[in-house]
Order: C-alpha cells, then sequence, then structure tokens
C-alpha cells in the first residue's frame, strides 16, 4: 500500500436536456417574472470598444439535419485581447465588455447569432500570438458533455496561419471547420460558423 | 484555488463517452473524431463571473419566485451543498443555476406536451451564489418523475439539473442531481451514460434529517466537484499546498 492522494473526482457531466432553457433562458420560454432577463443575451453597450460584429451559424448532427434545441455559450477576449476575469493577469480588461454571451438556437430554424466585437490576440502559452478566437460551448438533448471548440476568423488569414493551437491540428483538412466566414449584413461584419458534431465536416472539438 | 497551473485532464472514463447508443439522441449527437488535448492557454484559464446585483431575493426559492396564487403543489426540500475543485477547497462565488419539473414531473416548456398538469404556482428555475467557502441553498418542490420518448417505458428518475461556473472556462459543468434511494435512477438510460458506479453515485443527493426543517421541508445535501488546478512546482512555488 502507498499513501492515498487526496484528490476529489470532478462531478461528472449528464446531458442539458431538451429543457436546458427553464435554466438558462426562462424569459425566453415564457417563464416571465422570475427574472429580470436572460443572461448572456446584450454583450455589447454603447461603451464597448472594439469593431462591432455578428456571430451566427447553425449546429448539425450526423443527419445534417440543425439542432433546434441546442445552447451555445461564446467566451471571447477584449478588442485588445484581455480577458474580463479574474485570473487575467495582464492588465485591466474593457470594464464594459463582460465577454461572455449566452444564446438558444432557435426554435424553427436552429440558428444562433450574438452581437459582440472582434477579439484581440492572445497570447499562447509559450509567449507565442494565438490568432483572434472565440471560444464556443455547445449543450443540447443528447450530447452528454458540452462540447468545447474555438472559433476562427477568415480575415485574419495571416495570424491563423501562425496560430499555436490550430498548428496542433495534425489533419490540416480539418482546420477550416474552425474558421467562420465573413460576409457583410445590413453593413456589419457578419461571421457565420456552422457547426458539425458528426460526419464528414466533423467540427474539431477540444478537451481542454 | 492556486491561480497559477492548468487545470487537471478531465477524466473522460469517469464522465459519459459522446457515443451512448442506449440514450438514442446521442447516437447522431456526438463526434466520431477524438477530442484535440490542448493544454490549457488563458482562454480555457479564465471565465466570467457573475456578481450578487444580478440576483434578486427569490432567485434561490422556488416555492416563492413563481408563485401567483399560493404555494406549488409537492413535497417541499431544502437541496445544499459544496461546491469545491477536485483538491477539496471551496469554489466561492460559483454561479450555480438550477431547472426542474414540477411534483408531477411536468416541466413548464412550450415543447413538454407530458399529459401531467402544469402547477399555476411553480416556474421550476432558481439560481445562487457561492458564499466564500463554497456553499449554496434553495429551497424548492420534489420533482416528479416522468415518462420520455426513448425506450417505450422508459422513465427519468427524479431530478434537478445543475448548471455550474467556476472561475475558469475550462470549469464549466452541466450535470443532474438525482435522490437517494430513488429505485429509478439505476433504470435510466441517461444516468447509464456514466460508466462507473461509483461516479453516478457522486450524483445523486444524500436525505439529510439532521438539516430538515421539522414540520417544513426536508433537506438533501449535494456537493459539485469541479476540476482543480495544478500546483506549479518549479516554475514558481507550490501554490496553496
Amino acid at each position: 500500500m502507498v499513501q492515498k492522494l487526496p484528490f476529489l473526482k470532478e462531478s461528472p457531466s449528464q446531458t442539458a436536456g431538451p429543457y436546458v432553457h427553464i435554466g438558462t433562458n426562462p424569459n425566453w420560454v415564457e417563464i416571465t417574472g422570475v427574472w429580470q432577463e436572460d443572461l448572456g443575451l446584450v454583450l455589447v453597450g454603447p461603451g464597448t470598444k472594439g469593431e462591432r460584429i455578428i456571430i451566427k451559424g447553425r449546429v448539425f448532427d450526423g443527419a445534417g439535419d440543425p439542432l433546434k434545441d441546442a445552447l451555445i455559450e461564446i467566451w471571447q477576449a477584449d478588442a485588445e485581447g484581455l480577458y474580463n476575469s479574474p485570473q487575467e493577469k495582464r492588465g485591466k480588461a474593457d470594464p464594459n465588455f463582460v465577454g461572455w454571451g449566452r444564446q438558444p438556437a432557435d426554435g424553427t430554424t436552429g440558428e444562433y447569432r450574438f452581437e459582440t466585437i472582434k477579439p484581440g490576440r492572445v497570447p499562447y502559452k509559450d509567449g507565442r500570438m494565438m490568432a483572434p478566437h472565440i471560444t464556443v460551448w455547445i449543450v443540447a438533448r443528447g450530447i452528454n458533455t458540452g462540447l468545447h471548440t474555438r472559433m476562427y476568423f477568415s480575415d485574419e488569414e495571416a495570424a491563423n496561419a501562425e496560430c499555436p493551437v490550430l498548428a496542433r491540428i495534425a489533419h490540416k483538412a480539418r482546420v477550416p471547420t474552425l474558421v467562420a466566414t465573413r460576409t457583410e449584413e445590413n453593413g456589419l461584419p457578419t461571421y457565420t460558423f456552422d457547426i458539425d458534431i458528426q460526419g464528414e465536416k466533423e467540427t474539431v472539438f477540444f478537451d481542454i | 484555488m492556486s491561480d497559477q497551473g492548468s487545470f487537471y485532464q478531465r477524466d473522460r472514463s469517469w464522465h459519459p463517452p459522446a457515443f451512448t447508443p442506449s440514450y438514442k439522441t446521442s447516437v447522431l449527437r456526438s463526434p466520431q473524431q477524438p477530442l484535440l488535448s490542448l493544454e490549457n492557454t488563458i482562454s480555457e484559464l479564465t471565465g466570467p463571473v457573475f456578481g450578487h446585483d444580478k440576483l434578486g431575493p427569490l432567485d434561490n426559492d422556488l416555492l416563492r419566485n413563481f408563485a401567483k396564487t399560493g404555494d406549488p403543489v409537492g413535497q417541499r426540500i431544502v437541496v445544499y451543498g459544496r461546491v469545491l475543485d477536485e483538491n477539496a477547497r471551496p469554489v466561492p462565488g460559483a454561479l450555480l443555476e438550477f431547472w426542474q419539473a414540477n411534483a408531477g414531473g411536468r416541466y413548464r416548456h412550450k415543447k413538454e406536451t407530458y399529459l401531467a398538469a402544469i402547477d399555476p404556482n411553480f416556474g421550476g428555475c432558481g439560481r445562487v451564489i457561492t458564499d466564500e467557502e463554497g456553499r449554496y441553498w434553495f429551497r424548492t418542490i420534489k420533482p416528479g418523475a416522468y415518462p420520455w420518448p426513448n425506450g417505450v417505458t422508459d422513465w427519468r428518475p427524479a431530478h434537478i439539473h445543475f448548471s455550474v461556473f467556476g472561475h475558469a472556462f475550462a470549469q464549466r459543468l452541466i450535470t443532474q442531481m438525482y435522490f437517494e434511494g430513488d429505485p429509478m435512477i439505476w433504470q435510466d438510460p441517461i444516468v447509464a451514460t456514466i460508466p462507473d458506479k461509483s461516479a453516478i453515485e457522486q450524483l445523486v443527493a444524500a436525505l439529510d434529517r439532521q438539516n430538515t426543517l421539522p414540520m417544513d421541508a426536508l433537506a438533501y445535501k449535494f456537493d459539485i466537484v469541479l476540476r482543480g488546478r495544478r500546483s506549479t512546482m518549479f516554475e514558481n512555488r507550490m501554490e496553496g499546498n
């Protein structure tokens, strides 16, 4: 026998189920009057620094059908590349930008949509700069543990080419699954980031 | 909590795998490619923090936060516990959100069609932020079991869903709490996505007579464990050891 290690085990994950919105977006499912507004719907205000952008997309299952009950969360740095978190030791992030958002997929089309700002670059562990990216986390019925991925930007080719995280992807043909396509919509840069959970175009998911 | 090192890697044999065919919806909603392991960067070591100013006074009281004409019907319970990390250190300031069906197993959701009645005085959502020792508590009614279209006679055991924000996005977790002694736990395909019996037991709240409110509400204790962080040996000094 050896000494026991004192670690606890992490609570195991379970699916968020089809009614996740009751807990995360009660107003959206017409449970009104419990709290004033659902958390995470609005990321930018008048004082937020940075370039306004729209992110939208759908999450597809292995049969190519969009998930209409998914919940998508994003986490990102501010325009200067600082996170609004006590764990951020490099400087003080924009006080008018929390950096976290949450949106349910549309119940009919499956589309999710965020209005946010384009994040600045943040360093990898060894100091090299990662390309601008947004962390994306997906939960839904049928997903036992939340899926963690990253969205990169199609108009950041040079930065993407030198991103140490994208460089970790051995199958280069899979890198484009993490790159959102830029278009213009109502005068705003709009990035479409579709996520394929399973199959030929399967999005790269991370064990972080 | 140490605030230097990376988080301990998730034990993916302890968590449910993605592909669990007895839970049918997982078949088309599970990645087939392996996950890409990534040593934590600052993008995962940071996470949003929620202040008490976001919460209302009844947010942790499901007996009152939706009530229109009186109390909801059902067994009054208090659920309490602590949020800890894998180093057994408390996680203060953690936002917990929870949601559940009413006493008859009926969710208040526009896509729910189960014939059990809606309770006019029960919404089914709550939230709370842990105190400086990682403690939380809330008051609710015990949810009922309900049928779901998986196998023809599958029923979910009574459960409360939990969403947890720790201090970092790497700790983000959604799980479910079950109730001690419920025989349906061991027949449920969603519970059974977890391969390890002791991992399942970690999601079963203990009935706590000690903290039960006499003539009012039964207490259940449910502790939640989030990922812990490595000591930064040699890089700096042993943090918090």
